[in-house]
């Protein structure tokens, strides 16, 4: 196996289009874990830690634009305004350690249906920015999985960020797991209000081949609180709207059995997990924040 | 906040400082405390030797299969490789086992469970011999599964063991039953006739792994002499030699053990792992050779606890008193004996519980089937009876409309009653007092997350850091358990340990040398040890030699007897040397002071050797001058026998611990995720020779037992009887934030049988945790749970 280090991002795609079976890594949380156990031998292992701008954020008015290679831990601390969602499931990743490590770019490569960034970039609304030797393209969040552990990059591009939607709202994310920290997602739920448009986004993670949004959910609810004056008035949101998202959610689900959990509980942890975020995002809302946004 | 709520010990203990002695009954600092939890600590993955092979193990990808070819030719041929070894090139011995030996160091003609070792290989570089055992072409044909009793015991079932002539063979049902244990007293059916209330349910214990944290690892020297050194981390270096010596085809003498680091045991390093293969390649190769296992190999490198199903009848007076228990325990071995026929004994004669009942009808038996092979783990037996028979005295308790502690008072055991092998209780049985003390602790405060006053505090809450509730549809529920195991090895084995004490002068200085074999594992014998020595023979400065093959046997590091034993082997060899140091005292100095001429008068203490009435008549520095005193004694428990195969009764057990929990849960009843708040303990101990160490124990054994309750299972498919989830990734153990406040309170009613009274402690925490634990989640719940671990879907009915 030969290990390539390039020091800079130019580099580092040259060495990608020079070897396209070469797999890069961060923080190594996935890709170690791996090859310690024999699961994967790549050729070539393109070390990405070099390429100092990767690690690096930025925010403008309206998005956030993530280095691929920002640990979970600098989200945490750093960008708990900006993007409350990510930082939640940031928050559910692994240990301390992992964190220290764990990286966004390599969770969108991991591309794992329990990959717990992924429902929080569905809800916020996110791109991500991919480039190879031939030039840079913007993937919408929603279509850069494929399935299973696959993704849309050709095999010389590579992550280079993520453009995620600045928070114009509050942001939930929740994420079963059988044990009280450090657990692999049995399914993940994130949802995020956005006044300035008057939408609603949803994310589910381990429910599906994919990450996945609950489409339907987002369109009925952001109808029922159009329809209904709630951006405006604040009112308590009506328990058959909240019992129709949570159905609509549980729906988008394409859960299965298998030994973290089964595919009924899936769909019924997804609904509550729904239930509830919808709820403290709703009551978040009602208490004025990002009830201002609507006039920015 | 809930991080801050981190177990510690009762102030009322003993706490160590720089100021302690570490004497009997002090709380001593572990020396290898501080080394483990700083990263430094040497542990037998660690080894190195210059020259040195790395082994790896080839394994069966199936349950059950024929194997019809194996050709290493490919493998051999890899640059670096320097051995490949199958079962055509064994030495000598071609099986080993701790009580049958049906187990083969290499798989022959047939591989019986998903793992099973077929080949190894030494080479230069761990990844070479990975790559090579990649290279050897193995034809398997497939078999029929045995994976339950119901395929075991079917008329056409495959035999595990064909042919057996193992000496439980005659007696059992069927052949592809190991042992089978039944218990019978008084008249179940005319209880029956007279019971008010009678409650009969079945009950199932998952598979639970030991998951020690060191993976199992060592390094096999090739000596000149044509013998082997094996550096090694295990439970017990003499049973290790006298399996090796017959499949290296050496004498016994010519196999030397040596204790390397060893991280945590659990009763997973009872079996040999590595051994022989190591120890093979190395005298293949003249080389020294290091194996060690990673996460995922370890979970097939070692046997788990039995899955176990139960069936459990009680039966009951209106006014609250057991007239009988009837029940039946199946314990699934797998493929190979292990220690199953002791584990059957075990749950057999601790089926019924602390309890009093004058009529008893018990069956318990192991099977054998493909899947992964069971044997010992913390608990043996008696954590699957215990989780059954408690959730039978809360359903008995709640059909009579009794308080479940007042319930199980009524009916609990103390110094004096019958167990239902028709061994008398001899020694204090506090089991009321027990369940008392844990139930007049103050409860934790209620919604707790909502403390601060600001936002909620998730980590308080179930699901934790996950965010899956900020107080909704959480319901808190409380509950208690009481268990019985027993300590030290049982039904007639003739259980000893050895201690070898040296005490000489050095630098002005008397210093005692303690050497024997016993495996720490982390249980702490090491405090126990020089704190025995430090209080017999009245020197601060004590050494532990390493433990090796060089002195008599310790026994095992297991049952939770090794302060019992191996403490009762220094204690015994320590005063054989004192009454040597008196003897040359009396010989030299007999004429100086009248009191030398009674010995039993005289005491060691700082050194000198003073009279009871406090007078210093002399001192160790003057009485040994140049020559050491070296002693070695063998200490042995009191005898105990089998139990009849046909009634169970039979003096048994050496002695019973108790101990009895109380768990309060809160849960979130529409997720079915579960955070346990607090799980408090009552034990009785005897005497804490190392109090920290005591409460370390209980601590351990508690989260153990709350690991079974609501997460820990090894997961074998039913179609394949493959393992599903080898991995930490999927074998869940608790975090720090699963794991609770733990208050404990110790008993110290001595036990006049053993070594200054003590009882062993290390086990009896395990059994009443996972079903106090449970019983708390139903209260919370109000559903029956009647399977561990118990999974958010069993609460939710998803």
């Amino acid at each position: 196996m030969d290990f390539l280090r390039p020091a800079g991002w130019e580099e580092a795609l040259a060495a990608k289009a020079e070897h396209p079976t070469a797999v890069p890594i961060a923080g190594g949380t996935d890709v170690m874990v791996e090859i310690n156990f024999d699961h994967r031998r790549p050729e070539y292992l393109l070390d990405l830690t070099r390429v100092a701008e990767l690690a690096e954020w930025e925010a403008t008015d309206r998005t956030v634009r993530l280095g691929a290679g920002v640990p979970y831990t600098r989200i945490i601390e750093e960008l708990r305004t900006e993007l409350p969602g990510l930082a939640l499931a940031a928050h559910t990743v692994g240990s301390p350690q992992i964190r220290n490590r764990g990286t966004v770019g390599g969770n969108l490569g991991a591309a794992s249906p329990a990959g717990d960034a992924h429902p929080a970039l569905l809800a916020a609304g996110a791109e991500v920015e991919v480039a190879s030797v031939r030039g840079t393209r913007r993937i919408p969040v929603e279509e850069f999985f494929t399935g299973v552990k696959r993704h849309v990059l050709e095999p010389d591009e590579l992550i280079r960020a993520v453009h995620i939607r600045r928070a114009d709202g509050p942001q939930q994310f929740s994420k079963v797991g059988t044990r009280n920290a450090m657990v692999i997602a049995v399914c993940a739920f994130a949802v995020a209000l956005h006044p300035r448009t008057r939408t609603v986004r949803t994310g589910i993670g381990s429910a599906a081949p994919t990450p996945v949004r609950a489409r339907e959910a987002e369109e009925f609810l952001g109808a029922a609180l159009d329809e209904g004056g709630f951006w405006d008035s604040g009112a308590p949101l009506d328990p058959s709207v909240v019992r129709r998202f949570v159905e609509l959610c549980a729906g988008a689900c394409r859960p299965i059995d298998d030994v973290r959990g089964t595919a009924a509980y899936r769909r019924h942890a997804v609904g509550v997990m729904a239930r509830r975020t919808l709820g403290w995002t709703w009551e978040a809302y009602r208490e004025g924040e990002g009830r201002t946004a609507q006039c920015a | 906040m809930a991080a801050d709520r981190t177990a510690s010990a009762p102030a009322t203990l003993t706490q160590a400082t720089g100021a302690t002695r570490g004497t009997v009954g002090e709380s001593t600092p572990r020396p290898d405390g501080t080394l483990k939890v700083t990263g430094e600590f040497a542990y037998s993955s660690d080894l190195w030797h210059e020259d040195m092979l790395w082994g790896f193990t080839l394994r069966s990808p199936y349950a059950h299969a024929a194997i019809r070819s194996v050709d290493t030719a490919e493998a051999l041929a890899l640059p670096g490789v320097y051995a490949v070894m199958t079962h055509d090139d064994l030495p000598a011995g071609t099986h080993y086992g701790l009580e049958i030996h049906d187990q083969p160091v290499l798989a022959k003609d047939r591989v019986r469970f998903h793992g099973e070792p077929v080949a190894i290989v030494a080479a230069d570089h761990p990844e070479t011999a990975r790559r090579a055992a990649a290279r050897i072409a193995v034809e398997y044909e497939e078999l029929p599964l045995v994976v339950d009793e119901a395929t075991a015991t079917a008329p056409d079932a495959p035999l595990l063991h064909p042919g057996r002539r193992d000496h439980h063979a005659s007696h059992v049902p069927h052949p592809n039953i190991v042992h089978r244990q039944p218990i019978r007293r008084g008249d179940v059916a005319a209880a029956r006739a007279r019971a008010d209330v009678v409650v009969r349910r079945d009950y199932e214990v998952g598979m639970q792994d030991q998951a020690f944290l060191g993976p199992e690892s060592g390094l096999a020297v090739p000596a000149e002499d044509g013998g082997v050194d094996l550096y090694i981390a295990t439970q017990w270096l003499h049973v290790d030699r006298d399996q090796l010596a017959p499949v290296l085809g050496l004498p016994a003498d010519k196999v030397r053990l040596t204790l390397s680091g060893v991280g945590g045991a659990f009763g997973a390093r009872e079996d040999l792992s590595m051994q022989a293969h190591a120890c093979l390649l190395a005298l293949r190769t003249g080389r020294p050779v290091k194996i060690v296992y990673n996460r995922y190999e370890s979970f097939f490198g070692h046997v788990h606890r039995h899955p176990a199903k139960l069936t459990y009848e009680h039966g009951a007076t209106r006014d609250g008193t057991l007239l009988y228990v009837q029940c039946r325990i199946v314990l699934d071995g797998g493929a190979y004996a292990s220690s199953s026929p002791a584990v059957v004994g075990n749950a057999a004669s601790l089926s019924i519980g602390p309890y009093v009942v004058g009529n008893v009808d018990v069956e318990a038996i192991a099977l054998y089937s493909n899947n992964p092979p069971c044997g010992a783990m913390r608990g043996f037996g008696a954590v699957q009876a215990c989780f059954a028979y408690e959730a039978q005295m809360d359903a008995v308790a709640a059909e009579l409309g009794l308080d479940p502690v007042e319930f199980r008072q009524r009916n609990a055991m103390s110094q004096g009653a019958t167990m239902p092998t028709g061994q008398l209780v001899d020694s204090p049985a506090p089991v009321a007092e027990l369940l008392r003390r844990v139930k007049a602790l103050p409860m934790p405060p209620e919604r707790d997350w909502e403390a601060a006053g600001g936002p909620v505090d998730v980590r308080a809450l179930p699901g934790g850091l996950s965010n899956t509730t900020h107080g909704e549809a959480v319901v808190r529920g409380v509950g208690y358990a009481v268990g019985i195991k027993n300590v030290g090895f049982s039904e007639g084995f003739d259980d000893y340990s050895t201690a070898r004490i040296r005490l000489e002068v050095i630098g002005g200085e008397p210093v005692a040398l303690v050497h024997t074999a016993m495996a720490e594992v982390g249980q702490g014998g090491v405090t126990v040890h020089t704190q025995i020595a430090r209080t017999e023979l009245g020197v601060d400065r004590v050494t532990l030699h390493p433990a090796d093959t060089r002195v008599g046997s310790a026994g095992s590091t297991s049952a939770s007897r090794q302060t019992y034993m191996t403490g009762g082997a220094v204690k015994h060899a320590c005063e054989a040397v004192r009454a040597e140091v008196l003897r040359r005292g009396r010989e030299r100095f007999g004429a100086s002071h009248p009191a030398w001429a009674e010995p039993e008068r005289l005491r060691l203490e700082d050194g000198k050797v003073v009279t009871d009435g406090g007078e210093v008549i002399g001192d160790l520095a003057g009485i040994l001058g140049d020559e050491a005193i070296d002693l070695e004694r063998e200490f042995r428990h009191r005898p105990t026998e089998p139990f009849d195969l046909r009634t169970g009764q039979g003096f048994g057990h050496v002695q019973y611990s108790f101990c009895a929990h109380r768990a309060v849960v809160e849960v979130d009843t529409e997720l079915g995720l579960v955070k346990v708040v607090e799980l408090a303990a009552a034990q009785d101990v005897g005497k804490a020779i190392n109090p920290l160490s005591v409460v370390g124990q209980i601590h351990g054994g508690s989260t153990q037992g709350l690991g079974l309750a609501v997460m820990e299972e090894i997961v074998v498919s039913r179609d394949g009887a493959r393992v599903r989830n080898p991995s930490f990734t999927d074998y869940l153990i608790p975090t720090i934030l699963d794991t609770p406040a733990m208050p404990v309170e110790v008993l110290e009613l001595a036990d006049d049988n053993a070594p200054y009274g003590l009882r062993g402690v290390g086990e009896a925490p395990t059994l009443s945790s996972t079903p106090a634990v449970v019983a708390a989640i139903r209260a919370a719940t109000g559903r029956p749970l009647k399977r561990v671990p118990v999974r958010p879907e069993h609460l939710t009915g998803g």
